[in-house]
């Protein structure tokens, strides 16, 4: 199994939850966060005096999934956040060892 | 007069909220309370002895009122009511045409607000303890008597009254010196002895709440017509036309704030427009009885231009006035009394014409004089005091509180729990009993088993 971690513009977060959904994936967990890469930071001014903020908010959206469908996951988080302008985000897989679903103690592709 | 007083003592909540969104989360609630405990703390003080010193007959050159004369307000209360009741009939003791009474709760809002707009200079830093002693001894030994000078007319709470007001017969409306001046410079004397923030400058320190601010500003303008306008202490053309200076010099102030603010930094923003109707408050309190309503908007727009400015200062000069007590009070304060002595025009009701209407000189040094001598005054009392409560208190919570928030280390208490971690079915959420129950008796299904 493979746990898709994508780090995205906040506003792609509908539209790559509709591609999943489409895809038919079903389930995904989000959760807002904050970070800096090529895309800078801005800065404020508070009467006079400049503050830069250089740690941009994202939205980090993980997808677990079997083998097989990771790369077309990977492929519709893409479409879904794409904008062509920097901040856009990255997408990375990692390998997931074992997976447990709580409810019914269900273990690897069944509880996914 | 009753209305005013209610609307000055809203002003200081009002403070609470202003200073309150400037400073970071982790120290709102501490910044807030340094206002609201003046509340407490002057409020006593002023029935104990503050009015006495302040409005009680002169002990000798203006300096001070004698302390015992209405020491508890003895000989100010009374009324028609017991003989009503059958008592002996009671003569209201009067201030002009209003109760005493009525008169010392008004000055008590003044008191109040004055020691308040110190803590801006203080924020995050200062042990609240230490900073109560600090606030009782300065009302006592700076603002009691600072009232006397100023605010105190021969013959009217008392038969000789203080030096400013009586001798020098510098025009101070509302408090351009006894309130402004006098606060201000006090703050820049706490900030020095207290020391820079941690981080200060180089970290960010951004205000964290600016519609509290906005909220504070509106509080403020609100009050502050109580303040300036019942100053007149009668309902007549002088609360009239102060209280038209009082909206048109302060709308002016804005504009000018934030005109400098487009042309310097390239955006207007909402904490520029809350300061310029700060500074624009502060500018024609002591000069609202003085100026036309065009000469209001002058004096505003030059408090605007000058005080946003003047907030830049403490960055070249190394003095961490945590939320510019100096840059806009004691800078908008020296404005407005200065500019007296320019604007003053004799159709208004103090009746003296300034340098700009023909009155040369004259009122300009007693203006001059009036402002210096109550900063100086403040300065050097406000600078012994705090090394006074340093020597023997200390001052600043511990390097680690700081950081980690005042509030917590002084008050035991956070400002905010908005976030989804804590409250609100997050993180920390007791489970429902159904859920509880259940969870007890559950296996689950596939327990030890590899997949």
């Amino acid at each position: 199994m493979m746990l898709v971690t994508a780090i995205v513009k906040p506003f792609a977060l509908a539209d790559v939850q509709a591609q999943l959904e489409r895809l038919g994936v079903l389930g995904m967990t989000v959760s807002e966060a904050q970070g800096f890469g090529r895309q800078k930071g801005h800065t404020e001014i508070y009467r006079g005096a400049e503050y830069s903020v250089d740690l941009v908010p994202k939205v980090r959206i993980e997808v677990l999934v079997e083998d097989e469908h990771a790369d077309r996951v990977v492929d519709a988080i893409v479409a879904g956040a794409r904008t062509g302008r920097i901040g856009d985000g990255k997408i990375w897989t990692t390998r997931v060892e074992t997976v447990v679903r709580v409810r019914t103690g269900e273990r690897g592709p069944d509880a996914l | 007069m009753l209305a005013s007083s209610a609307l000055v003592l809203l002003m200081t909540p009002g403070l609470a909220f202003f200073y309150g969104g400037m400073v970071r989360s982790k120290s709102v609630l501490n910044m807030m309370m340094m206002s609201v405990s003046s509340l407490g703390l002057v409020g006593v003080l002023w029935v104990l002895y503050g009015y006495s010193v302040a409005f009680g007959n002169d002990v000798g050159g203006g300096l001070l009122g004698n302390p015992a004369q209405f020491a508890g307000l003895k000989g100010l209360f009374g009324g028609t009511y017991l003989a009503t009741t059958g008592g002996p009939p009671v003569e209201i003791p009067l201030v002009g045409t209003i109760p005493a009474t009525v008169f010392v709760a008004f000055q008590a809002m003044f008191a109040i607000i004055t020691v308040a707009l110190i803590s801006g200079a203080a924020a995050d830093r200062l042990r609240f303890g230490p900073w109560l002693v600090f606030a009782g001894l300065w009302a006592t030994i700076v603002y009691f008597p600072v009232a006397h000078w100023v605010f105190s007319f021969d013959g009217v709470t008392s038969e000789t009254g203080g030096w400013i007001a009586n001798s020098l017969k510098a025009i101070d409306f509302a408090g351009g010196t006894a309130v402004h001046i006098n606060a201000g410079a006090a703050a820049l004397a706490l900030c020095l002895v207290l020391g820079k923030r941690r981080g200060w400058p180089k970290e960010p320190m951004r205000p964290h709440n600016l519609t509290l601010v906005m909220l504070g500003a509106g509080l403020l303008w609100f009050g502050w017509f109580g303040f300036n306008a019942g100053s007149a202490v009668g309902s007549n053309g002088v609360a009239g036309l102060t209280f038209v200076n009082t909206l048109v010099a302060t709308s002016a102030a804005m504009l000018a704030w934030l005109l400098v603010e487009r042309l310097r930094d390239g955006k207007p923003t909402s904490l520029g427009a809350a300061s310029g109707v700060v500074a624009g408050l502060v500018a024609i309190t002591p000069s609202c009885s003085a100026v036309s309503p065009l000469g209001a908007i002058a004096l505003g727009l030059i408090a605007g231009v000058v005080c946003a400015l003047a907030v830049g200062l403490k960055y070249r000069l190394g003095f961490d006035d945590s939320l510019d007590v100096v840059g806009v009070h004691l800078v908008g304060g020296l404005v407005g009394t200065i500019l007296v002595g320019f604007f003053a025009t004799s159709s208004a009701p103090a009746g003296v014409d300034g340098l700009f209407y023909g009155g040369g000189l004259d009122q300009l040094w007693r203006q001059a004089v009036g402002g210096f001598a109550v900063l100086a005054f403040s300065f050097v009392v406000s600078l012994i005091i705090a090394f006074v409560v340093k020597a023997i208190f200390g001052l600043r919570v511990s390097p680690e509180a700081e950081v980690q928030g005042i509030d917590e280390s002084e008050h035991a208490e956070t400002g905010y729990d908005f976030a989804g971690l804590r409250g609100g079915g997050g993180l920390g959420t007791p489970r429902p009993d159904a859920a509880t129950a259940a969870a007890a008796e559950h296996v689950p299904a596939g327990a030890g088993k590899e997949s």
